[in-house]
């Protein structure tokens, strides 16, 4: 009875349990499987949003109409470069604050983490931190994306806990060669923290790429607004950009708006959907050295 | 005493190095997290965004009367505390449970399989993941053609602009997105438990459910507390990405956590000192609510976060 190694019995039990975890599986696929075959969904098929599982009427014109659209597209080039220069930007910034706080040695060290654990329990808020980019000049500036965004606290104690498992013998001998701290990081210990890098990389890659409401709080100019802030206003608050307006009138009034949708919500979900099986054991590796610190 | 103080003084230039990595990450803090703290202050004032700040006159408690006796704050209240209440008795053990029930999978190339899969949605932007939902429970969608086919309902019902439903669909939505993530720190508690431990119990003729009782739920309480402890202290909170998304004007009275009242009243509507007013009683009250929850735990498990 029981366990009996790998090849123990197969019950009830067993069978009920595997069935569960294929329901879930496919309640997890089953929405991005939606949108795919919406996305090629012939206009006035998608209108109808029937349940389905390929599209009724093969069609590529919902995704002609979305990369003709030229706000979309400019959001979807600001998305990139956000993602792109927000997560050099962040990562860089968190480690090195991460390697000088990693020495025991460091003058202050105690003061220093106070400080940045007081972060952890208190904040000002939406209104604070909205008056304070606004007088910073951040307002309606692509740069509140990057700057605010430089920092976590929770990257950082990754960094911290990864930077403190390199063998001091390793730094020590290329002090010896006269290297300084800074020359010590970015020779000795970043090339030997690319795991730990890569997650945080990532996790701010996604954050950045996925992120709307930055876009919707602190932007009014359309040539800066991301990808995903449009996509909430075309999803959320169903405003159509002038090139859709055009579609629509096209197609007949009202009909390819949820195809155009689907197609342009597709767009912004397959860089992550393509990277994401190569990504994923990165991204755990992350929590779990979270986990175990925070 | 004196010399002392040289001493470090020398010591700290001598290491200005390091010094120079870590002072910026300081200035960063200052900037960002305790200037908008220190500007929490104009919840006692009348402030006004064109002048400097000390130019606004001082209001004492006029904003904090003001929002107490808001019938809408209240309702935020209200709906932020039912939401988090529901995902915390209904959404809280769900993770747990999936893991527990992964852990029981035999096939380790299945297992992953069906970890990797269930990750994903965590990784879907909100705009998407809430285009699928508004999709799906509006006029015609999915939801309603499942419920009808199945002869559940007679007729379609607009799920979304029906303001009774708008609790549910937060609860149902953020379990459908982020079940297989939560799980990943119980699954990674689960595989730190001593495999004798298991191998005794077995000897000692306990069967799977027992074992899992016994040993699994056991050795992973710590992880369960800590988690617990943080849902109950961010029951203030809301998940704005999503209630953002979700929301209507139809909705909008169960929609409307404190966070979307501080957004509308501060934002929308541009009151700014009334609703830092909001922000500052509820930093307080959420401040209040973990240090109770953490004594609290540890007065019941034995664990705490501090």
């Amino acid at each position: 009875m029981g366990r009996q190694g790998k090849f123990g019995r197969f019950g009830v039990f067993d069978l009920f349990n595997g069935l569960l975890m294929i329901l879930v599986c496919f309640a997890t696929l089953y929405p991005m499987w939606f949108v795919f075959i919406n996305s090629f969904n012939a206009p006035k098929q998608a209108l109808l949003g029937t349940v389905n599982w390929f599209p009724k009427e093969f069609s590529l014109a919902s995704y002609s109409v979305v990369f003709n659209d030229k706000v979309l597209m400019n959001g979807f080039v600001i998305t990139i470069l956000r993602t792109v220069f927000g997560t050099v930007v962040h990562v860089l910034f968190t480690a090195i604050v991460a390697y000088g706080l990693s020495k025991s040695y460091l003058i202050g060290r105690k003061v220093y983490m106070k400080i940045a654990l007081i972060t952890m329990l208190f904040s000002g808020g939406l209104i604070p931190t909205f008056i304070l980019m606004t007088k910073l000049g951040l307002y309606d500036n692509f740069m509140v994306f990057i700057i605010p965004a430089m920092y976590s606290f929770f990257n950082m104690v990754i960094f911290i806990s990864f930077f403190r498992t390199i063998p001091d013998s390793l730094e020590e001998s290329a002090k010896v060669d006269g290297a300084s701290d800074y020359g010590v990081l970015f020779r000795i210990v970043l090339p030997n923290s690319m795991a730990v890098l890569a997650t945080i990389a990532l996790f701010s890659a996604v954050y950045h790429w996925n992120d709307y409401y930055q876009g919707v709080i602190y932007i009014r100019s359309q040539d800066i607004l991301p990808m995903q802030t449009i996509l909430f206003k075309i999803i959320a608050e169903n405003s159509m950009s002038l090139m859709q307006q055009q579609a629509m009138a096209q197609f007949g009034a009202k009909l390819p708006g949820n195809s155009i949708k689907f197609a342009s919500m597709m767009v912004a979900t397959l860089p992550i959907l393509v990277f994401y099986p190569f990504i994923q054991r990165y991204l755990v590796k992350g929590v779990m050295i979270g986990a175990i610190k925070g | 005493m004196g010399q002392h103080k040289t001493g470090q003084m020398k010591a700290f230039f001598r290491q200005w190095q390091l010094q120079s990595m870590v002072v910026p990450g300081i200035v960063w803090m200052f900037i960002f997290c305790y200037i908008p703290m220190f500007w929490l202050i104009i919840a006692f004032m009348d402030y006004s965004i064109a002048k400097p700040m000390l130019q606004s006159p001082f209001v004492g408690w006029k904003h904090f009367e003001a929002f107490t006796s808001d019938e809408r704050f209240w309702r935020s209240i209200r709906n932020t505390l039912g939401m988090s209440a529901i995902k915390l008795a209904l959404g809280f053990p769900i993770p747990l449970l999936f893991a527990l029930l992964l852990n029981e999978v035999r096939s380790m190339r299945f297992k992953r399989t069906v970890q990797t899969i269930s990750y994903l949605p965590h990784f879907i932007a909100w705009t998407i993941f809430g285009g699928i939902m508004l999709n799906w429970l509006g006029e015609g969608g999915v939801i309603n053609q499942i419920l009808i086919g199945l002869g559940f309902q007679e007729r379609e019902i607009l799920y979304i602009s029906d303001p009774k439903y708008f609790w549910w669909i937060t609860y149902f939505s953020d379990t459908l997105k982020e079940t297989g993530w939560g799980a990943i720190i119980y699954i990674a508690a689960i595989s730190g438990v001593d495999p004798g431990l298991y191998e005794a119990a077995e000897l000692d003729g306990a069967n799977r459910w027992q074992r899992m009782w016994h040993i699994t739920i056991q050795c992973i309480r710590p992880t369960i507390a800590i988690l617990f402890i943080l849902a109950v202290a961010g029951m203030l909170g809301s998940n704005f990405d999503q209630i953002f998304m979700l929301k209507n004007n139809m909705n909008l009275k169960m929609a409307e956590s404190l966070d979307l009242y501080v957004y509308n009243m501060g934002l929308v509507s541009g009151r700014h000192s009334f609703s830092t007013a909001v922000l500052f009683a509820r930093s307080i009250v959420a401040l209040a609510l973990l240090f109770m929850a953490n004594s609290a735990s540890k007065k019941l498990s034995g664990e705490g976060i501090f």
